[in-house]
C-alpha cells in the first residue's frame, strides 16, 4: 500500500469501491456477482455431490454434515409451516449457506484481494459481497416476491387484496389507512432484512479496514524499525485479532437470523388471519 | 451506494441456488435418508421379533423340561412299583417253594421212619425167634409155629 496519494482516505476509499462495469442503472459490480456466484456455486456443488453419493448405508463425513444440515432445514420447515411445503426447506438451506459463505469473505486477510488484484491490474476488488447492498437487497427482495406469492397463494388474490385493506381495523373507511399500515409493514421487512445484514457486515469490514490503517503511514521497513511502528504493528495484531474472533460469531449468526426471519415472514404470510 | 442490476443479478442467481438446491439436492438425500430410517426401523422392528421369539422359545423349552421331569418321575415311580411287586412275587413264590420242599421233607421222614418201624419190628420177631430158638432147642419147629410167630409179630 503507498500512502503517497492520499493516504488513509484513499486506502479507505479504495478498499470500499467496487470493481464496476457499465453506466448508470445498468452498473454492475462484477467482484460482487463473480464471488457470490461462485460461492454460491461451491455451495451447490458440494451439497451436490454428497447428495450424488448419497448411500442409505453408514454415511460418510461429507454425507453426514449435509444430512444434518437437510435434516434441521426440514424440521425447522416442518415447525414453521402447517402442512408440507416442498420449497421452504431449500429455501432456508440455500439462504443460511450462501449467507455464511458470503460473510466468510469477510475474514480474508483485508489487503489481500484488492491488492492481489490490483497487481493483476484491477482498480478495484471487493471480495465481501454482504457489504453491497446490491446483494443484500436481492435477497431480501427475492423474499419479498415470495411473501407475496405466499401471501397469494394461501388467501388467494381476493383474501390477500382483502386482508391489505381490512386488517387489522375491519371497517371500510378506514381501509386506506390498513393499507398504509400493511404496506409499510410489508416493505418493512426487505428493508429490514438487508439493511442488518449490510451494517453488520459493513460496520465490520470498515473497523478491520481502520485497524489496517494504524500502520499506514509506515513503510514496510520503518515498521520494523521504529519502536511506534513496532508498537503500533502489535496493538494492530492484537485487535485485528480479537475483532476476527469476535466476528467468528457475528458471521453464522447474521446468516442465521437472516434465515429465520425469512422463515417467520413466509410463515406469516401463509397464515390467514 | 447507488443500487444498481447487481440486484438483478443477485436476485436471479438465487433463484437459480434454491432451485438447484430444490431440484438436485433435496430429493436424492431425502430418500437416502428415508430409505435408512425405513432400514433401522426394520432392523429394530425384526430384533423385537427375534426377542420374542426367543422368548416363546424358551417358554416352550421350560415346558418341554417340565414335562420331561414329570414323565422321568412317572417312569421312576412305575418302575419302583414293578420292583417292589418283583419282590413281591418273588417272596411268595419262594415262600410257597420252601413250604413244598418242607412238607416233601416231611413226607419223605415220615415214610422212613415207617420203613424204619417195619424193619425194626421184623429185626425184633426175628431176635424174638432167635431167642425163642435157643429157649427151646430143638422142642420148637420153626415150620410149626411159623403162622404163630407172624402173628406174633404182627401185633407189635
Amino acid at each position: 500500500m503507498s500512502d503517497n496519494s492520499g493516504g488513509v482516505t484513499y486506502y479507505i476509499n479504495h478498499h470500499l469501491t467496487h470493481w464496476s462495469i457499465g453506466e448508470g442503472f445498468w452498473t454492475i459490480h462484477a467482484d460482487s456477482l463473480i464471488v457470490s456466484i461462485l460461492l454460491g456455486s461451491l455451495f451447490c456443488w458440494i451439497f451436490w455431490a454428497a447428495s450424488r453419493k448419497a448411500t442409505e448405508g453408514v454415511p460418510g463425513g461429507l454425507q453426514n454434515f449435509v444430512e444434518m444440515m437437510i435434516e434441521g432445514m426440514n424440521k425447522l420447515a416442518k415447525e414453521t409451516f402447517h402442512g408440507h411445503n416442498p420449497l421452504a426447506a431449500p429455501l432456508a438451506l440455500t439462504l443460511f449457506c450462501w449467507i455464511f459463505l458470503m460473510n466468510l469473505m469477510d475474514l480474508v486477510p483485508i489487503d489481500l484481494a484488492p491488492s492481489t488484484m490490483e497487481a493483476l491490474g484491477w482498480d478495484y476488488f471487493k471480495i465481501l459481497p454482504t457489504v453491497n447492498m446490491n446483494v443484500t437487497f436481492g435477497l431480501s427482495l427475492s423474499v419479498l416476491a415470495l411473501i407475496i406469492i405466499y401471501s397469494i397463494k394461501y388467501k388467494g388474490p381476493k383474501g390477500y387484496l382483502h386482508e391489505l385493506f381490512f386488517h387489522p381495523f375491519n371497517h371500510w373507511s378506514l381501509a386506506p389507512f390498513n393499507f398504509a399500515l400493511n404496506f409499510v409493514e410489508l416493505f418493512a421487512k426487505p428493508v429490514s432484512l438487508s439493511l442488518r445484514l449490510f451494517g453488520n457486515l459493513y460496520a465490520a469490514e470498515l473497523i478491520f479496514i481502520l485497524i489496517a490503517t494504524l500502520t499506514l503511514s509506515y513503510g514496510l521497513f520503518e515498521v520494523f524499525t521504529s519502536l511506534g511502528g513496532i508498537f503500533l504493528l502489535i496493538g494492530q495484531i492484537i485487535l485485528a485479532t480479537i475483532w476476527a474472533i469476535f466476528h467468528i460469531l457475528v458471521i453464522p449468526l447474521q446468516a442465521f437470523i437472516f434465515m429465520m426471519l425469512t422463515m417467520v415472514y413466509l410463515s406469516m404470510a401463509a397464515e390467514s388471519h | 451506494m447507488e443500487i444498481n442490476a447487481t440486484l438483478l443479478g443477485q436476485m436471479i442467481a438465487f433463484g437459480i441456488f434454491v432451485w438447484f438446491t430444490m431440484k438436485f439436492v433435496w430429493p436424492s438425500v431425502s430418500k437416502a435418508m428415508q430409505a435408512r430410517q425405513d432400514n433401522i426401523s426394520d432392523g429394530l422392528a425384526a430384533a423385537e421379533r427375534g426377542r420374542k421369539d426367543l422368548e416363546t422359545a424358551n417358554e416352550k423349552a421350560d415346558e418341554i423340561l417340565r414335562e420331561a421331569r414329570q414323565k422321568a418321575g412317572e417312569i421312576i415311580d412305575k418302575a419302583n412299583k414293578r420292583s417292589n411287586e418283583v419282590i413281591e412275587e418273588a417272596k411268595s413264590t419262594a415262600r410257597a417253594e420252601g413250604e413244598r420242599q418242607l412238607a416233601a421233607a416231611q413226607a419223605q421222614i415220615e415214610q422212613e421212619i415207617n420203613q424204619a418201624k417195619t424193619e425194626l419190628r421184623e429185626q425184633v420177631v426175628t431176635l424174638a425167634i432167635t431167642g425163642a430158638t435157643r429157649v427151646l432147642e430143638r422142642e420148637v419147629d420153626a415150620k410149626a409155629h411159623n403162622d404163630l410167630l407172624s402173628d406174633l409179630a404182627k401185633q407189635l
